[in-house]
């Protein structure tokens, strides 16, 4: 017998979570450019208009997917065409399914059901996302080979070479998380985090993972391949594994670039900066480690804490739009020798730490 | 629901694994045959054994067709490159071998038989999977982690061969 309100429930909440993502993605090709534009001194994009209304540019994506949606699409000849049509839409699948594990908040409760924020509540949450963000290799191969152009070949060769080395750091940063958690369930980790050290140290993963909250950042960027891993794509200089792609095809291979911003910053959100725990706050207001408390209504908690979400992943989002404009990309050997010699070893090492660890506290 | 899922996946897996030995290029071979990996991971699914499922996709269908894509394109860029034709004795020798692993398949079946029992819907989580590997099978499982740790030293002794002698006199450099 299917549960037609989970059914519906899920439902419900995949439309949200594609409105969410979407709008986040599009105001962030707008971000990231004005972003820009303040780092080097400029005014950056604020003249699209609508009836003389400007708002600082924030028409603009408007008007760059008008731009894109209107251009030639071309496909080049003596390519394959199915793969060609194919490379980019396995990149945008690859980065929109992982977010069916992220939870978007607590839990709520309505009607007497435990309604989960997450759209699949399953208990290998973290396995999937692993799974299935590790298919985006593919869009980078098949787009390269698929153009049938040396220089997309070779830009792919590097870009999978690239991908293939930092998911292992990426997964061995995440271990460490998991086993303190004990749990491959989103929710579950969010709920291990609440609780305090000495009473007053919030619980957060990056307080008990450091190390591989500081691993999983320059390796999950690195798999978004953007500055400073931005090897298999820089568009203007050495030539990218999208070079023949024009049109909406290149637009969503961008895309997929800002909604995988978005995601790794949810992902850091939830592993390491606690999901939306907020410090001190419990169902029924703040209780001060000094002593003392505020009281607030539950409905206004529960918001708190869905805001509190949002604000974390909109940190880290600019947190990776100031990193994409400080620094600058790195040489293939530098890029090979960061991600092995010392990602790697450091990963392992916050392996056998937390394992160590763990013994003597005597949790395993 | 579930028998319609079932049935659209076998389908879809068995259609795929036809295409993987009757396609002409090798990349397409190897793109079905990530596709039937894909539907043996829904089939994982839906006995209860996520964990399998999970690691099907990121193994196999991941990580190693990833690498067989990737010799693949470097060995044929336009895609033009065919599968040789073999000669008779190798194709009657290839009808051989497929009966063969039909056969050990069949009987091994045979020996459990089918049967209507309910699989544990436990057996595949992350846990249960867990624990048989590290109490268990620790034994076979740490030998197999020894016998990857000598195949990777074998490739890196390999490649790292001494220069000849020849090689050496004539001033050829040797990259690592």
């Amino acid at each position: 017998m299917i549960d037609w309100v989970i059914l519906a429930a899920s439902a419900v909440k995949m439309l949200i979570m594609i409105a969410i993502v979407m709008g986040i993605a599009i105001i962030l090709t707008w971000v990231e450019r004005k972003q820009s534009a303040v780092m080097q001194d400029r005014i950056g994009a604020n003249r699209a208009d609508i009836l003389g209304l400007r708002i600082i540019g924030l028409f603009q994506p408007f008007a760059d997917a008008i731009k894109m949606i209107t251009k030639e699409d071309f496909i080049p000849p003596f390519s394959n065409k199915f793969l060609h049509t194919l490379a980019p839409v396995i990149t945008f699948f690859a980065v929109l399914v992982v977010f069916a594990v992220i939870p978007l908040g607590p839990p709520l409760e309505i009607a007497g059901r435990t309604i989960s924020m997450q759209i699949a509540d399953i208990n290998i949450g973290l396995l999937f996302i692993l799974a299935f963000g590790g298919l985006a290799v593919y869009g980078v191969v098949l787009a390269g080979w698929s153009s049938n152009n040396k220089y997309t070949l070779l830009a792919a060769v590097r870009g999978s070479a690239q991908m293939i080395s930092y998911e292992v750091c990426l997964g061995l940063s995440l271990i460490g998380a998991i086993m303190i958690y004990g749990t491959l369930d989103m929710t579950d980790m969010v709920l291990q985090q609440s609780g305090y050290w000495f009473g007053w140290i919030p619980r957060w993963g990056i307080i008990m993972q450091p190390l591989g909250a500081l691993l999983f950042l320059p390796a999950a960027i690195a798999e978004n391949k953007r500055v400073p891993f931005d090897l298999p794509e820089c568009e203007s200089e050495i030539l990218g594994y999208h070079m023949e792609y024009s049109g909406l095809r290149a637009g969503m291979f961008m895309f997929a670039e800002f909604i995988e911003i978005i995601f790794i910053a949810a992902l850091f959100t939830v592993i390491f900066l606690g999901g939306w725990q907020i410090p001190y706050l419990y169902w029924d207001g703040f209780h001060w480690p000094w002593g003392g408390m505020w009281y607030l209504p539950f409905w206004f908690v529960k918001t708190l804490e869905f805001l509190a979400l949002f604000g974390k992943i909109a940190f880290m989002i600019y947190f990776m739009i100031l990193v994409r404009w400080t620094l600058p990309r790195f040489r293939y050997d530098q890029l090979m020798r960061l991600g092995w010699k010392y990602l790697l070893p450091l990963g392992v090492l916050n392996l056998a730490v937390t394992g160590v660890v763990l013994v003597i506290i005597g949790r395993i | 629901m579930e028998l319609i899922l079932f049935i659209i996946t076998a389908l879809v897996a068995l259609v795929s694994a036809f295409m993987v030995i009757t396609r002409r290029t090798p990349i397409a071979s190897v793109l079905y045959l990530v596709l039937t990996f894909f539907c043996l991971a829904v089939l994982y699914v839906m006995l209860g054994a996520q964990f399998i499922a999970a690691m099907q996709i990121v193994v196999y269908a991941g990580a190693i067709m990833v690498l067989f894509l990737f010799v693949l394109m470097l060995l044929s860029q336009r895609g033009a490159q065919t599968w040789e034709v073999a000669g008779p004795m190798r194709k009657w020798l290839g009808f051989a071998a497929a009966g063969g692993v039909l056969l050990v398949a069949a009987t091994a079946l045979q020996s459990v038989g089918v049967s209507d029992t309910v699989l544990d819907p436990e057996i595949g989580t992350v846990s249960s999977v867990g624990s048989a590997l590290f109490r268990r099978f620790l034994l076979p499982f740490e030998v197999a982690s020894v016998l990857l740790l000598g195949a990777i030293i074998g490739v890196v002794a390999m490649v790292k061969r001494k220069p000849y002698p020849s090689e050496t006199e004539e001033g050829v450099e040797h990259g690592s």
